[in-house]
């Protein structure tokens, strides 16, 4: 076993209503970054667990991301590349 | 009839729920702490309001995974009623109780108001002593009370009669200005498919004196007491 660390980006899910995101993109328009589009405010976790490779420790943090940490009605979520910590 | 209220750990209207049972209506209740495996006998759960191990993650993520939760789903799956309000209702969500989920105010406010409701369906566990259509003065107080669901989901909520509460003004007009969180289609409340699960946001148990404002929720306590006695 050797310890990993992942991370997890957990955003709204696309198409839907984004009130935090649309507060921040206009607070951006406000201070003058006129160009920005669009701004989704989500959540970025930061894991570190043991596991056999690299390989099973995203299979685990996936099955974490189905069971607590995102939930698919209102959320997508991304893993980045499991690193040796 | 004995009304079991689960308090987890930041539920804060588990009093409220406590007082409208026992003093308002008159029966047993019990307080239920989250980390039992024991409901005690309660014919009916209530999950309270309040802010369920502080809304960490999200709203109700935590709680659902609270021990007496699996003797509530359980209870649930048996046909026992559950009623589900404000924390209570994000929680059953979570839990995969009742569809959808309840996120941010879309004015990312919280509201902590009198808001008016429309009775959708009064053939259901929790609203046979309203009338249909009837509209009810229930004040709602949360951060995360807007409802969602795909459009899918939302369609065969309001085709199956799961739709139970709409936000409406006091003339039973479904309007954008009585939506105090931008739920979708104005919904307040819904019920699992097979009638026994009610989540709504506003809350009936702060409803339940004149002299406190409404007691319009008194008869949604009264609705569960008639179906599950009789």
């Amino acid at each position: 076993m050797s310890k990993f660390r992942i991370a997890v980006h957990i955003t709204p899910r696309k198409g839907l209503l984004d009130p935090q995101g649309n507060a921040v993109r206009d607070a951006l328009h406000t201070l003058g970054f006129k160009p920005v589009k669009d701004v989704h405010v989500g959540r970025y976790i930061i894991i570190e667990t043991d596991a056999a490779d690299a390989g099973a420790a995203q299979a685990t943090v996936t099955d974490m991301c189905r069971k607590l940490l995102a939930n698919p009605v209102t959320e997508d979520f991304e893993i980045e590349s499991a690193v040796t910590a | 009839m004995k009304f079991g209220i689960v308090t987890f750990p930041g539920s804060n209207c588990d009093y409220d729920a406590y007082h409208a049972v026992t003093e308002i209506l008159g029966e047993e209740a019990a307080y239920i702490w989250h980390k039992d495996h024991d409901l005690q006998g309660s014919d009916v759960i209530i999950l309270p309001g309040g802010f369920s191990y502080g809304d960490y993650l999200r709203v109700g993520a935590i709680a659902r995974f609270s021990p007496i939760m699996q003797e509530v789903a359980a209870h649930a799956k048996s046909g026992g009623p559950v009623l589900g309000i404000c924390n209570g209702f994000q929680i059953a969500c979570e839990a995969g109780l009742l569809p959808g989920a309840l996120l941010r105010n879309s004015h990312l406010q919280f509201v902590s108001a009198e808001v008016r409701i429309r009775v959708e369906n009064p053939d259901t566990l929790f609203t046979n002593r309203y009338d249909r259509g009837e509209v009810l003065r229930i004040p709602v107080a949360h951060g995360d009370g807007r409802f969602v669901a795909d459009e899918d989901v939302l369609d065969r909520l309001e085709g199956e009669g799961r739709v139970v509460f709409k936000y409406a003004d006091a003339s039973g007009n479904i309007t954008g200005a009585a939506n105090p969180n931008g739920s979708e289609r104005n919904i307040a409340g819904v019920i699992n498919e097979s009638g026994n699960v009610l989540g709504m946001m506003p809350h009936p148990e702060r409803a339940c004196s004149d002299l406190l404002g409404s007691s319009d929720g008194v008869r949604l306590l009264e609705s569960i007491l008639s179906r599950v006695a009789a």
